[in-house]
Parts: structure tokens; C-alpha cells; sequence
């Protein structure tokens, strides 16, 4: 299966945007933004779209689009957190912008666009290339060590703000600056499991991880190594079941660790207490 | 013919009405518009907005489910999105999300988004499986008002006429829970219960709707006018008529510039939308300054 080199490129760039889906995940989920995550993924698709009727690369229109939502909803909100409504109806309307573009593309160029959509929507990741792999691990690996050498002020900025902006800490900044690593993290994932799959990955390992422990370093490598298992796991069996799409098979493998999780974390609750606390 | 856009409001309303497919759609406009309005002036009380998209993008699975096994589409809409509510659905908990700006509890955030990409990953499946290309992807996304049957608004007036009469049945008392959970469950009201009867009633409204915003824009018409009114006013009552009238302005306004240009009718919608929020949370703001 590794004498490929297609399959050998999705590996390299499949475990490390697993490894920052999972580890900003985890901080996602914290912080209750799960949404935000999924906005800024199908904003991601607008901005492919909008690349491709500029005519520029597809990566600048995701990376730009992304980042300035980011910027926006760290704008809107307080404390770099911003409400759900807010998000819901932002969202839907740079999505309306995306169909207005489709339908300039469509209308000028003529077809074409649907394979495009197909791809950004759903991820291609046994077509990247050799130096589009490359370059994926490289930001994926980036944001990663980016939150790992921050992780300590983010945490207590989530758990408490308060104490947190006693003690001097930017607060705000710090949760704009997530919102931009998260940004950066979907326009990189966007290209490999796809704009509407992408949240799989960032919050299915990191529920299971919460479910299993909630010590902060030990939640966090969970959450990477359930991330980067589904990774590996999904590719292994489409690569074996040529029906099966990767995308599909790697959110299936997550979503099973989830569903797993949260079993055997009712199972102990239950054997411990009895009571199921709201 | 061309449409073109004539001095007088009149005329064009005349032209908008000529076409049998436009009467169609503006008539399921005006069903999905209402009934929108009205769940969601509950979703956002709720906060549930990420639940609602949720359940939204669920008629992608249902759409491809359908065309696998040669049922209607419509059909497919329905049923996935009543899977996705009933898995969203916890006995005894809090359903679906519900007051999702609480801090701390973050693992109701992550089922859901699991839900929704799994719904994604099952229609990417079924599609594959299918080895056909969904007739018309971006219409299931985005929306179209185009090729409306009578028997669509048939069955959009059904179902909007039963999640209606079930909205007015629990109407009170889901208030209740919603704004004051733990003195409604100590009043004797089954809190969890609703939570479960709003999420089902819920899914079907998005069922309906998203068959004419598309799967990805029924933001436009669930959340935006509700989101608006809230703004506006705090009582119940004014509060759910002004957003059945901002989602019916919204809807007949996206159509009429939808037939009058060649742009899509999402676009415009969303781009009303998101200006009326946008607009009253300025004024709100300076209100409050």
C-alpha cells in the first residue's frame, strides 16, 4: 500500500492536520466554539469558490476568507468569544455570497464548478501532491507547537477569564489569536478531509478525550492520538474498500471512538455514583 | 421573455404573478416563511442555533439516501432530519444543545457537531455508493424556487399546519422551561420532555424549509427574522409576530429580485437577512450607549 506515492503523500499530510484537528479540538470544545469551527470551514468553501472565479490559487481565497472571518467573530464578540446567533446568521450570509459567485462562475465560465465544489466540500486527500503534502504537514505541525508553547495562558484564559485578566494575561487578544489558529487549521484541513467534514475531526476526538479524562495535557494527547488513529485507521480501509471515500471512513472511525468514549464513561459514572448530574 | 422591472409596483406585481411557478413558489415561500419564524424565535431563545444547523445539513444524507433507494427526495429530507434530532435526543439531560452559552459543559457541543458530520460522511457514502451525481448539488445546498409543484405546497402546508398546532400546544410551557428551567421542573413541568418535542417539531420545520433556502441558508429564515425580533422586543407575543412578518418581507423580497435578476434567490435572502441583523444591533447598540 506505501510502494503508492499518492498514498504515502495523504499519510504525511493526513497525520499532522489530524494531530492539529485533534489538539485544537480539544481547546474548541473547551471553550464551547464548535460552532465557530464549523463556520469558519463552510466559509473556507466560499473562499475556494471565490479564488476560483478571481482565478487566483484556491489555498489564498481559503486561507484570506478564513482568517478574516475569525477576525470578524473575535471582533463581534466579547472576549473573542461571540454567540451562536450571531455566527448562525454571519456565516450564512458570506455562504449566500458563495452562491452568488457560483452563479457568476456559472454563467461566465460554464461547468467546472461542480468538481471544484465536489472537491472542497468533501476533500480529495489521495490527490494531493507531493509538495502540496508537504506544505500541509508543515502549517498543520506549526499551529500545533504554536498551541502547545501557548497552551498554559490559553487554558487559564478558558477556565478563568477572570483570574486570568487579574494576573495581566490579554485575554481578548489571547482568544483572538485562537480564533486565527483555529482559522488557519480549517483552511489547511478544507483541502484534505473537506470543508463539511473537517468538524469531524476536531470534535469528535476531542468529546471522546473530555469523556475519558478531564486532566488537561493527558485530554489534549488523547485527543491528538484519537485524532491521528482515525487518520490512519480511515485512509488504511478506503485504500481496502475503494467504495468507501476516505472522508467517510476517517469520520466514521472518530465518531465510533466517540460514541465509544461517552459508553464508557456512562458505564463508570454510573458504577461509581449512580446519580447523572446535569 | 425577459422579466424586466417596470416603473410601478403594480405591473410588476401583476408580472411576478403571471407564472404558475412563481405563485407556486411564493405560496411555499410564504408556508415556509411562517412556519420559520415561529420555530425560530423558539431556537433562539434557546440558543440552539448550532443544533438548527445542525439539522439543517442533515437534508444532504436525506437527499442522497433517497436517490439511492428511489424515493423522494423530499421524503429523504424528513426522515434524516428526524433521525438526526432523535440521536440528538438525550433521556433526562438537556436536549440538543439547549442553552449552549453555558460554560464548562463543552461535551454537548462536541455531540452535536459529531451528529452533523456523520449525517455528512453517511451522504457522502450513499453518494458514492450511489456511483450517480446528485442531480443538482448546488440547489440541495443553496436552494431553488424553481419547479415547485402544487404537491410540495400540499405538503408543505401539512406539515407546517401540524409543527404549527404542536407549537401552540407546548407554546407556554416551553417558554416556561426555557427562560426558568429549574423553576418550571419544580412547577411540575416535564422540562425534559419538551426539550425532546421541540427538537423532533424542530426538525421538521428545517425539513420544510430547507427545501426551498437550501440546506446551508435556512439561517436566512430561521434564525435572522427571530434574532431580529429579539432585539426589538422582549414580550412573546410581539416578538413572534414582527418575525413572521420580517421572514415574510425577507422571502417575497428575495423571490421578486430573484425573478427580476439572474442571481440566485440564497443570496438574496441571506444578504437581506444579515443586513435587518446587522442594522437593529447597531441601533440597539447606540440605544443602549
Amino acid at each position: 500500500m506505501f510502494a503508492h506515492e499518492f498514498v504515502r503523500n495523504a499519510y504525511l499530510a493526513g497525520t499532522f492536520i489530524a494531530l492539529a484537528c485533534g489538539t485544537i479540538g480539544w481547546f474548541v470544545v473547551l471553550r464551547n466554539q464548535v460552532f465557530a469551527g464549523d463556520a469558519l470551514s463552510h466559509v473556507a468553501f466560499v473562499g475556494a469558490i471565490g479564488a476560483a472565479a478571481l482565478g487566483i490559487d484556491e489555498r489564498i481565497g481559503l486561507f484570506v476568507l478564513t482568517i478574516a472571518l475569525a477576525a470578524a467573530l473575535g471582533l463581534a464578540g466579547d472576549r473573542g468569544r461571540s454567540d451562536d446567533t450571531a455566527i448562525g446568521i454571519g456565516f450564512a450570509w458570506v455562504l449566500g455570497l458563495g452562491v452568488l459567485l457560483l452563479a457568476v462562475l456559472a454563467n461566465s465560465a460554464g461547468g467546472g464548478s461542480g468538481i471544484t465544489t465536489a472537491n472542497t466540500l468533501f476533500g480529495s486527500i489521495y490527490s494531493l501532491g507531493a509538495g502540496g503534502a508537504w506544505l500541509a504537514a508543515g502549517i498543520a505541525a506549526a499551529v500545533t507547537g504554536v498551541l502547545l508553547a501557548g497552551a498554559r495562558p490559553l487554558l487559564l484564559s478558558t477556565l478563568e477569564p477572570e483570574l486570568a485578566a487579574l494576573r495581566g494575561l490579554p485575554v481578548g487578544l489571547i482568544g483572538a489569536g485562537f480564533l486565527g489558529a483555529l482559522a488557519v487549521v480549517t483552511a489547511e484541513s478544507t483541502e484534505a478531509v473537506g470543508a463539511l467534514l473537517l468538524l469531524g475531526l476536531i470534535a469528535a476526538p476531542a468529546g471522546a478525550s473530555r469523556a475519558l479524562t478531564a486532566r488537561p495535557w493527558a485530554g489534549l494527547l488523547l485527543s491528538g492520538a484519537i485524532a491521528v488513529a482515525a487518520m490512519w485507521g480511515g485512509l488504511a480501509l478506503s485504500y481496502v474498500v475503494p467504495a468507501l471515500p476516505p472522508s467517510s471512513a476517517i469520520i466514521g472511525l472518530a465518531a465510533a471512538a466517540y460514541a465509544g468514549a461517552a459508553l464508557l464513561a456512562t458505564r463508570r459514572r454510573s458504577g461509581v455514583s449512580g446519580a447523572d448530574p446535569e | 421573455m425577459n422579466p424586466s422591472l417596470a416603473p410601478d409596483l403594480i405591473t410588476d406585481v401583476r408580472e411576478l404573478l403571471q407564472f404558475p411557478f412563481m405563485v407556486s413558489a411564493l405560496e411555499a415561500g410564504t408556508i415556509v416563511a411562517v412556519l420559520a419564524a415561529v420555530a425560530g424565535w423558539y431556537v433562539v431563545l434557546r440558543s440552539q442555533a448550532f443544533t438548527s444547523h445542525t439539522l439543517s445539513v442533515m437534508a444532504f444524507p436525506g437527499a442522497a439516501g433517497a436517490s439511492l433507494l428511489g424515493l423522494p427526495v423530499s421524503l429523504g429530507y424528513y426522515a434524516a432530519c428526524t433521525a438526526a434530532a432523535l440521536a440528538l435526543v438525550r433521556p433526562g439531560g438537556r436536549s440538543g444543545g439547549a442553552g449552549g452559552r453555558s460554560r464548562g459543559l463543552g461535551g454537548e457541543t462536541a455531540v452535536v457537531g459529531t451528529v452533523q458530520t456523520v449525517g455528512l460522511a453517511a451522504g457522502f457514502l450513499f453518494l458514492s455508493l450511489n456511483r450517480a451525481v446528485l442531480s443538482s448539488p448546488d440547489s440541495l445546498l443553496f436552494g431553488t424556487f424553481l419547479g415547485i409543484t402544487q404537491g410540495q405546497v400540499l405538503a408543505l402546508a401539512l406539515v407546517a399546519t401540524g409543527v404549527l398546532a404542536v407549537l401552540a400546544v407546548i407554546g407556554r410551557p416551553l417558554l416556561f422551561a426555557t427562560v426558568d428551567r429549574e423553576a418550571a421542573r419544580a412547577g411540575g413541568v416535564p422540562v425534559a420532555a419538551l426539550d425532546a418535542v421541540f427538537l423532533i417539531v424542530l426538525a421538521l420545520a428545517i425539513a420544510a424549509t430547507s427545501q426551498l433556502t437550501g440546506a446551508l441558508l435556512v439561517f436566512a429564515l430561521l434564525v435572522a427574522p427571530a434574532a431580529c425580533a429579539q432585539l426589538v422586543t422582549a414580550k412573546p407575543l410581539a416578538g413572534l409576530a414582527l418575525s413572521i412578518v420580517l421572514a415574510l418581507l425577507i422571502v417575497w423580497l428575495a423571490l421578486a429580485l430573484a425573478y427580476f435578476t439572474v442571481y440566485p434567490v440564497g443570496f438574496y435572502a441571506t444578504t437581506l437577512a444579515f443586513g435587518l441583523y446587522v442594522g437593529l444591533r447597531l441601533r440597539a447598540r447606540r440605544r443602549r450607549a
